[in-house]
C-alpha cells in the first residue's frame, strides 16, 4: 500500500503544480496583454501621423471584409423577417415586423455577429501576418533598424481594425433591415407604410442605435486588441503561429458573446430603472 | 493595388459604413420626434401606474402630444408622481383629465389626455388634479370572484328551502 500513497501523492502534487502554472501562465499572458494596450495606444503616434499605414489596414481590415458582410446581414435580415413573420402573425401583429427586424439587427445580431465575422476574417489574418513577421524575424530586423515594430506594424492594424469594426456593424444593420424589407414587404406583403412607421417609432436613437454601435466600438477594440496581441505573442514557429490564430478567433469570439451580456445588461435595464 | 486605389476604396467604404449610420439614425430611427420640440412640464399624481415606464408616449385622441419624463415614488401621498413633458405646440384646459390606458390586450401603456372645459390652460409645472389609475388585473378578477362569491352563498340556499 505504500507505495501507491506516495504514487497518488506525487500526481496529485503534479496536477496541482500543473494548475497552478496555468492560471499564473494566464494571469502573467493578461498582465502582459493589458500593459501591450496601453503601450501601444501610448506609440500610436506614428500611426496617426503617417495617416496612410492605418487606411492601408482599414483597407485590408474592412474594405476586404464588405463582401462577407454584407450577404451575412442581407441573409439574417431575410431569415429574421421570414421567422419573425410566422411567429407575428399568429398574434396577429404582422405589421410590427419591422420593428422585430430592427431592434433585432441595431441592438443585438449586429454588432455581434459582425464581430464574430470580423473577427475571424479579419482578426485571424492580422494574427497571421504579426506573427509571421515574427516567425521570419521582420520583427528583430525592424528592432535593429531602431524602428519601432509597435509603432510601426502593430498600432496602425490596431486602429485600422477599430476603425472599420463599427462601420461594418452598421452597414451589417442596414443591409439586414433592407433583407427584412425584401422579404417582409416584397415577397410577404406586409404594408410598407406600418414596416417603416413603426419601426421608426419604436427604435429610438440613443437608446437601441447608439448603444448598438458602442457595442460594435467595444467589440472592435476588444478584437483587434485580442488579434494583435497573439500575434506579437506568438511563438516564432509554424506551429506557434497557426495556434495563435486559432486562438484569436476563439478568445475573441468569447470576449465578444461575454462582453455583449455585460454591455447589454449595462445599457437595456429595462423596466422604470432610472 | 497601389496607394490611390486603396485610398479610393476605404474611402468608398467610410463614406458607406457612415452612410448606413445615417440610414439608420433617421430611417430606422426616430431622429426627430420631440428631440428638438419645445416642451413644457406638467405632473400628475397617481394611485397606481401599472406598467407605465419612462418615454412613454402621452396621447390625446391617439395623437402622440408628449412623453413621459420622469416617475418617482412620493413619500407623503404614497402615490407615484408622473412628470409629463408635453409639447408647447398643444395646450390643454387646467382641468384635463390624465388616465393610465393600455394600447391593444397586450400593448404598452400610455398616458391618455382628456381636455376639460375650463378656459385657464395648463402652464409649466402645474398638477392635473383629475386622474385615473392603470387597471390592475389582479384587482379585477378579485372583485369579480368576490361578487361571484356573493351570489353564491345566497343562491344554493333557496332551493334548499
Amino acid at each position: 500500500m505504500m507505495p501507491n500513497w506516495v504514487g497518488m501523492r506525487l500526481a496529485a502534487r503534479a496536477r496541482l503544480e500543473g494548475l497552478g502554472s496555468n492560471v499564473t501562465s494566464v494571469i502573467w499572458r493578461l498582465g502582459f496583454a493589458a500593459r501591450f494596450l496601453g503601450y501601444l495606444v501610448a506609440h500610436s503616434g506614428t500611426a496617426m501621423r503617417r495617416f496612410r499605414l492605418t487606411v492601408a489596414e482599414v483597407y485590408f481590415a474592412g474594405v476586404l471584409s464588405l463582401v462577407i458582410i454584407l450577404v451575412s446581414g442581407l441573409f439574417v435580415g431575410m431569415v429574421l423577417a421570414l421567422q419573425g413573420y410566422e411567429t407575428l402573425q399568429r398574434f396577429g401583429a404582422s405589421e410590427s415586423l419591422g420593428v422585430l427586424v430592427a431592434l433585432s439587427l441595431v441592438r443585438e445580431l449586429g454588432p455581434v455577429v459582425a464581430g464574430l465575422l470580423f473577427a475571424s476574417r479579419a482578426g485571424s489574418a492580422i494574427t497571421a501576418e504579426i506573427g509571421l513577421m515574427k516567425a521570419t524575424e521582420q520583427i528583430s530586423a525592424m528592432e535593429m533598424m531602431a524602428v519601432d515594430p509597435i509603432a510601426r506594424v502593430v498600432a496602425p492594424r490596431f486602429w485600422g481594425g477599430v476603425i472599420s469594426m463599427p462601420l461594418l456593424a452598421a452597414l451589417f444593420s442596414a443591409m439586414g433591415v433592407f433583407g427584412g424589407y425584401l422579404i417582409g414587404v416584397q415577397l410577404i406583403g406586409v404594408d410598407a407604410g406600418a414596416f417603416w412607421s413603426q419601426m421608426q417609432a419604436a427604435v429610438d436613437l440613443r437608446n437601441d442605435i447608439w448603444n448598438g454601435v458602442l457595442k460594435s466600438i467595444v467589440f472592435g477594440i476588444a478584437v483587434t486588441w485580442i488579434a494583435v496581441f497573439e500575434g506579437y505573442d506568438a511563438p516564432p514557429t509554424a506551429e506557434g503561429v497557426s495556434r495563435a490564430t486559432t486562438r484569436t478567433v476563439v478568445t475573441s469570439s468569447l470576449a465578444i458573446l461575454a462582453l455583449d451580456f455585460i454591455l447589454t445588461a449595462l445599457m437595456f435595464t429595462g423596466g422604470n430603472a432610472p | 493595388m497601389n496607394r490611390s486605389t486603396i485610398d479610393l476604396w476605404v474611402g468608398i467604404f467610410v463614406a458607406a459604413g457612415l452612410g448606413a449610420l445615417l440610414f439608420l439614425a433617421l430611417k430606422v430611427g426616430n431622429l426627430a420626434s420631440f428631440a428638438n420640440n419645445q416642451t413644457y412640464q406638467v405632473n400628475a399624481k397617481f394611485a397606481n401606474i401599472g406598467g407605465l415606464k419612462v418615454r412613454a408616449p402621452v396621447k390625446s385622441a391617439g395623437v402622440v402630444v408628449g412623453r413621459v419624463s420622469d416617475i418617482q415614488f412620493d413619500n407623503e401621498s404614497y402615490e407615484a408622481l408622473v412628470k409629463i413633458n408635453l409639447d408647447v405646440n398643444y395646450q390643454f384646459p387646467r382641468d384635463t383629465t390624465a388616465k393610465i390606458l393600455t394600447s391593444g390586450i397586450l400593448g404598452e401603456q400610455y398616458v391618455g389626455l382628456e381636455a376639460g372645459g375650463d378656459g385657464v390652460m395648463l402652464k409649466s409645472g402645474d398638477r392635473l388634479r383629475l386622474t385615473q389609475s392603470a387597471v390592475v388585473l389582479e384587482n379585477l378578477i378579485s372583485q369579480f370572484l368576490f361578487n361571484k362569491a356573493a351570489e353564491g352563498k345566497d343562491a344554493p340556499k333557496d332551493p334548499a328551502k
